[in-house]
């Protein structure tokens, strides 16, 4: 056996990929809660009166239109419409804050200071200045209400509000990348390591389980949520991704807009199908998959699902014409191939 | 933890069970404990010869896919077949119910370049 290491680097950070195990971090998120070291991600503050005019010219989906204290899914695209990074917006009392993958948050940065206006915006990179700690999952909202000085009944999804956490000012957002209701706490590095510390102290006792990149991979997976660099990449478009929702024709202008708006009139792309698999050998991230004896496309991302009745499922980038729900596909595995069902996405999605 | 004394063990962290010229073989508790949640194991088929130190087969855990290498040569005379429904068990008993496969040995001599549990146990505390 070679073994792997349980510490992995990812985007200057030494990020844990498990603390006890992937499948039992999994379970306390769908059915109680997991506690999320996200500090990774990159944090930036946008400041300035014409913010959200000069941010709907670089992303497909409306800022102008947010409401206060709203977030938002975003993308950012390449003129080819290739992704450049997908994120999210908050908009703040006194600034938005944009969260981007670690991964890009070095190319996204350099990206909105290029193309930054001569006056109007201000930016500034709180990565690893800022962290990120989530709670996710059915008890989350239970166990963080003791903690903040703000109503968290009244915070909605997607909805951010500016409070503190054990007396640490934080922002506080009803968002997530699991599937379940959850929240996330954007708070200085100073004190991160103090809140979750407490957080996890007071409630392991009720199934609180500090949870890894690995488990959040499943969990966003069983959620049909992409993945920067799997379902996304400058060379796969939202449009391909399934997020034509965050295109916004509408915008006059927007960089990539031309060659979406062309793609999704043409419709003969290859796109970003959910598979199941009939058999228990895993698909993963490569393998080609096959439509009638035609290499169609290949796995963009794959794990085992506890959700989905035990399955093991699949993103894969296919043609068109495999691409329709209920086609039977095969992934090559080894040298042989396995059949599969493309099935709507998400996989996962909670009873409310 | 402590390794098991009547066992050989490999540098590639599979154990060995001696038993005249017949040898049960398993992976071991510090590999199981790094793979992590194991999904899916892959076994060579009944009546294959395999070599000392081949590649035979894979394990999966949820990130991962490694290779799995034989300890010893022989031809494959029963594998585990309650892992397919139960892989896990390589987690929990890695040296009981988790075992992978028996080999009827065609090189018992090959036991001698095996590590004894006090040489293993060396391998896996750095």
């Amino acid at each position: 056996m070679r073994a792997g290491a349980k510490l992995v680097p990812f985007g200057g950070f030494e990020m844990p990929v498990q603390y006890s195990s992937i499948l039992r971090e999994h379970d306390a998120v769908r059915h109680r809660a997991g506690l999320f070291d996200l500090s990774h991600m990159g944090q930036f503050w946008l400041t300035g009166d014409t913010v959200a005019g000069w941010a709907d010219t670089l992303t497909t989906n409306a800022v102008g239109t947010m409401k206060p204290m709203q977030a938002r899914y975003n993308l950012f695209c390449n003129p080819d419409g290739g992704t450049l990074d997908d994120t999210i917006f908050y908009r703040l009392e006194k600034r938005w804050l944009l969260v981007v993958n670690a991964s890009n948050a070095d190319k996204m940065w350099q990206h909105l200071d290029a193309n930054r206006p001569e006056s109007g915006v201000e930016l500034e990179n709180q990565h690893g200045k800022w962290s990120l700690v989530a709670i996710q999952g059915p008890r989350s909202f239970a166990m963080l209400q003791p903690h903040v000085d703000v109503n968290l009944e009244e915070l909605k999804y997607y909805f951010c509000t500016e409070g503190h956490v054990d007396g640490v000012p934080a922002t506080i957002a009803r968002t997530g990348y699991t599937g379940e209701d959850g929240f996330e706490l954007f708070l200085s590095s100073n004190d991160a390591p103090r809140i979750w510390s407490a957080l996890l102290e007071t409630h392991r006792s009720e199934g609180l389980e500090p949870c890894g990149l690995g488990a959040r991979d499943v969990l966003r997976l069983e959620a049909g949520m992409p993945l920067y660099g799997h379902e996304l990449t400058e060379d796969i478009t939202p449009v391909q991704a399934g997020l034509s929702w965050a295109v916004k024709s509408v915008k006059p202008e927007f960089r990539g807009k031309e060659a979406l708006e062309r793609q999704i009139h043409s419709d003969g792309y290859s796109r970003i199908v959910g598979l199941v698999m009939s058999g228990r050998v895993p698909a993963r991230e490569g393998y080609t998959v096959w439509h009638e004896g035609r290499l169609v496309g290949s796995i963009r991302s794959g794990s085992i699902a506890p959700s989905v009745d035990n399955k093991n499922i699949a993103t894969a980038l296919v043609e068109k014409a495999a691409a329709t729900e209920g086609t039977r596909l095969e992934v090559e595995i080894r040298g042989t191939k396995h059949e599969a069902t493309v099935v709507p996405l998400p996989f996962y999605k909670r009873a409310k | 933890m402590a390794q098991p004394e009547d066992l050989l063990y490999s540098k590639e962290h599979e154990w060995v069970r001696l038993d005249g010229e017949n040898a049960t073989i398993g992976i071991t508790d510090y590999a199981q404990e790094s793979l992590g949640d194991i999904v899916y194991v892959e076994l060579p088929k009944v009546g294959t010869a395999i070599e000392q130190f081949g590649n035979v087969g894979v394990i999966e855990s949820v990130k991962a896919v490694s290779d799995l290498f034989t300890p010893m040569s022989g031809t494959v005379v029963e594998i585990n077949t309650t892992l397919d429904g139960d892989p896990a068990a390589v987690n929990r008993e890695s040296y009981g119910a988790g075992w992978l496969f028996k080999l009827k040995l065609s090189d018992p001599d090959e036991a001698k370049s095996l590590l004894d549990a006090a040489a293993y146990e060396k391998i896996t505390a750095g």
